[in-house]
């Protein structure tokens, strides 16, 4: 593929950008947007970011965005309801859709479109300003389109123990979207948020998402991410969060769906003493690929780091990991502890996993570890002297495997929904399964 | 305890393994009759846990010859989840951790299996939990097991106590138990074996694997077989196990073998 080809690539999905904003900075930022997606190509396997994730597919497809969104009956969204939720914002095929949202939260939680006026001083000294795009065409496309998204500011001080729900829905076949979220947490507030990608259909779609979060002094942040995209998706993810003194961010990334997903996840501990877990799971397959890039950075002294990233992966499917820890000179006393751990459960499955850390600090304490394996035999063997089948015994250890980064949630109907997920996935990987519970 | 009217369970004749190409078992003979206790003794690298993993269906070792049957079924022919519907049970020497898996849903899910193997009804998660309680009674455990991962940050004891709920509750008709008093305290011991000798009966049968003769002080055997070099060497009362004790294996050994030499 040349290189003309790819930009003008490109170009086809700068098709049916949002009309001009009465907000100067903001027409400025799609402008700058779109001259780096001019200057930009489709990534390849040449490229060392990009090395294991073949994207040619997405090219041979042409997106555009969803015009006025379709009506969905309540009852549709409900099968994703999360009943402690305190706001729910819905997104169907990227576009707002207040019918199906609520805020009961006491806090900002808002369409981006809107409330980037209200918010305007706020949001642009935020917006563009964690998730760089110079070098990035996803996320210079997604800025490009800016417009609906999520805008959620916590005001100081404030902790919101219910979480807040952000649902996308895609409905249409080709149809490209572009969600923003912006995540403000002030000094001392804790907020919930879950991203939850969903799908009404298995055709082709494109779906391209940047979420920016900043946390400041002592703030939390748990996030929640689960891509459960319909089959064919195309998933593209960037996630940048910056982390003030003390302020405390945890993760925890589900990539279940899409026929190609690419999660790249930045976490800067821009101060003393903060503290981040970045935890993922991808459980894949059939021909699917589930690629996640992490950056850790440990730019200033006394950070906290913990990362714990799963894949599961059956069939033909590949799954990608790279974990980059940095730890940069000045950043004493950094703590940080990474582990990779792949299960592979049949012989066409691969994973690709590249823990990379570089230090430049001298007083630091970095472990790492990675693992690929199948299922051990011995364990198997244990449930079956107990007369499970082989299949119920691999499906039961498959979903511990899985189950301990969904654990982590810290949503209790989520996290049951998830471990339904994964055991009806685990069962449905192995034909016959006769496994009981 | 021997009874008049007791039915063979297990039947092994001349039984053959290899794990890696190495024959570890060199023609096992041993029948075992319902009520039944056998202990079967002998030093390290005898073939003990070898026999016990071989009956439960390890898939690490290969049977290279002889037989075993199970109420008069091949038992070497079937799966090792088909032999524990049929009533075998091994409790493990070191019983497998499984983070992740909490322990009262792996005893559901196994006891449901087994229960429906028998044509019984499956208990739900209410049932079960009442019924289990009652189980952990007779071992002293406390309830809080059931909420943990499967043996995951258990002590010696601990695991052991589980393997001995999971034989309480599948009630098999033969329990293998390998060196199931290896790692354990008096109590714990104590507990364990008292919790055996509860679970036996006059229609099953136990056989106990152990190196030494401390177990036997509390599950007392009907018959007691030593072990060498593969293959079953010498088969007594109780008593043998005493006289093991106090004189070591190597008598035994060489006893053997200058019976083997006399013989023609």
């Amino acid at each position: 593929m040349n290189t003309a080809a790819t930009t003008s690539y490109l170009d086809s999905l700068l098709q049916g950008q949002p009309p001009a904003s009465p907000l100067t900075w903001l027409n400025q930022l799609r402008a700058n947007a779109v001259d780096r997606v001019g200057a930009l190509t489709v990534p390849t396997t040449r490229d060392e970011d990009w090395r294991f994730t073949d994207i040619s597919p997405l090219t041979k497809l042409s997106f555009q965005p969803a015009q006025g969104v379709p009506p969905l009956a309540a009852a549709t969204i409900e099968r994703w309801a999360i009943p402690e939720a305190a706001a729910r914002l819905v997104f169907v095929d990227g576009i707002y859709a207040p019918e199906h949202s609520f805020n009961r939260a006491g806090l900002t939680v808002e369409n981006l479109a809107s409330g980037m006026s209200r918010h305007s001083a706020a949001v642009q000294a935020n917006l563009g300003r964690h998730a760089g795009f110079e070098r990035n065409a996803f996320a210079a496309l997604n800025t490009a389109f800016l417009h609906d998204g999520a805008l959620i500011v916590a005001p100081r001080g404030m902790a919101l123990a219910a979480p807040v729900h952000l649902l996308f829905i895609a409905t249409r076949k080709h149809a490209a979207s572009y969600p923003r979220c912006l995540v403000i947490a002030e000094s001392g507030s804790a907020v919930t948020v879950i991203e939850d990608f969903v799908a009404l259909q298995d055709e082709a779609y494109f779906t391209n998402a940047v979420t920016e979060m900043a946390l400041a002094g002592n703030a939390q942040v748990h996030h929640v991410r689960v891509q459960r995209d319909g089959a064919e998706a195309f998933h593209f993810a960037n996630c940048a969060v910056s982390l003030a003194q003390s302020s405390r961010y945890h993760s925890v990334s589900v990539a279940l769906g899409a026929r190609i997903s690419r999660h790249n996840l930045a976490a800067l501990l821009a101060a003393e003493g903060a503290e981040c877990s970045i935890d993922g799971l991808a459980l894949i397959g059939g021909q699917q690929l589930a690629d996640s890039h992490t950056l850790i950075d440990h730019a200033m002294p006394q950070g906290v780091s913990r990362q714990l990233h799963k894949c599961i992966v059956d069939g033909a499917a590949r799954a990608v990991f790279n974990g980059n820890i940095m730890v940069r000179a000045g950043a004493q006393r950094t703590d940080s502890s990474q582990s990779s751990r792949n299960l592979l459960l049949s012989a066409k499955a691969r994973v690709d996993t590249k823990p990379q850390l570089e230090i430049f600090a001298d007083d630091v304490k970095c472990a790492h570890g990675a693992t690929v394996g199948q299922l051990d035999v011995d364990e198997v063997f244990y449930l079956k002297s107990r007369g499970l089948s082989d299949t119920a015994a691999r499906n039961l250890l498959t979903y511990a495997f899985g189950a301990e980064v969904i654990e982590r949630i810290p949503v209790a109907s989520l996290r049951n929904r998830l471990e339904q997920a994964v055991l009806a996935q685990t069962q449905a990987a192995a034909p016959g399964a006769a496994g009981k519970s | 305890m021997i009874y008049q009217d007791s039915r063979t369970l297990l039947a092994v004749r001349d039984l053959r393994a290899t794990v890696n190409g190495i024959e570890i078992l060199k023609g096992m003979d041993l029948t075992v009759k319902s009520g039944e206790v056998h202990a079967i003794m002998g030093p390290n690298g005898s073939g003990k846990s070898t026999f016990s993993k071989v009956l439960a269906g390890h898939p690490a070792y290969e049977v290279s010859g002889g037989e075993a049957q199970f109420e008069g079924r091949n038992l070497l022919e079937l799966s090792p989840e088909a032999r524990a519907r049929a009533g075998v049970f091994l409790g493990f020497q070191y019983p497998i951790e499984i983070p992740g898996v909490a322990n009262s849903q792996f005893l559901r899910l196994a006891y449901n299996t087994v229960q429906t193997e028998r044509g019984k009804d499956e208990l739900d998660p209410l049932e079960f939990d009442d019924f289990v309680r009652e189980k952990m009674k007779l071992l002293e455990m406390n309830p809080d097991f059931l909420d943990r991962s499967v043996n995951e940050g258990f002590s010696g004891g601990e695991k052991k106590r589980n393997e001995i709920l999971q034989m309480a509750l599948l009630e098999p008709k033969l329990a293998i138990l390998d060196e199931t008093d290896s790692g354990l305290d008096i109590d714990a011991l104590r507990i364990v074996a008292g919790g055996v000798n509860q679970l036996a009966n006059k229609d099953n049968a136990i056989v106990l694997v152990t190196h030494y003769q401390r177990l036997l002080n509390y599950i007392v055997p009907d018959f007691v077989h030593v072990m060498e070099a593969g293959r079953i060497v010498k088969t007594g009362g109780k008593e043998l196990a005493f006289e093991l004790e106090a004189r070591g294996y190597d008598w035994v050994g060489a006893e053997a073998k200058a019976s083997a030499r006399v013989s023609p």
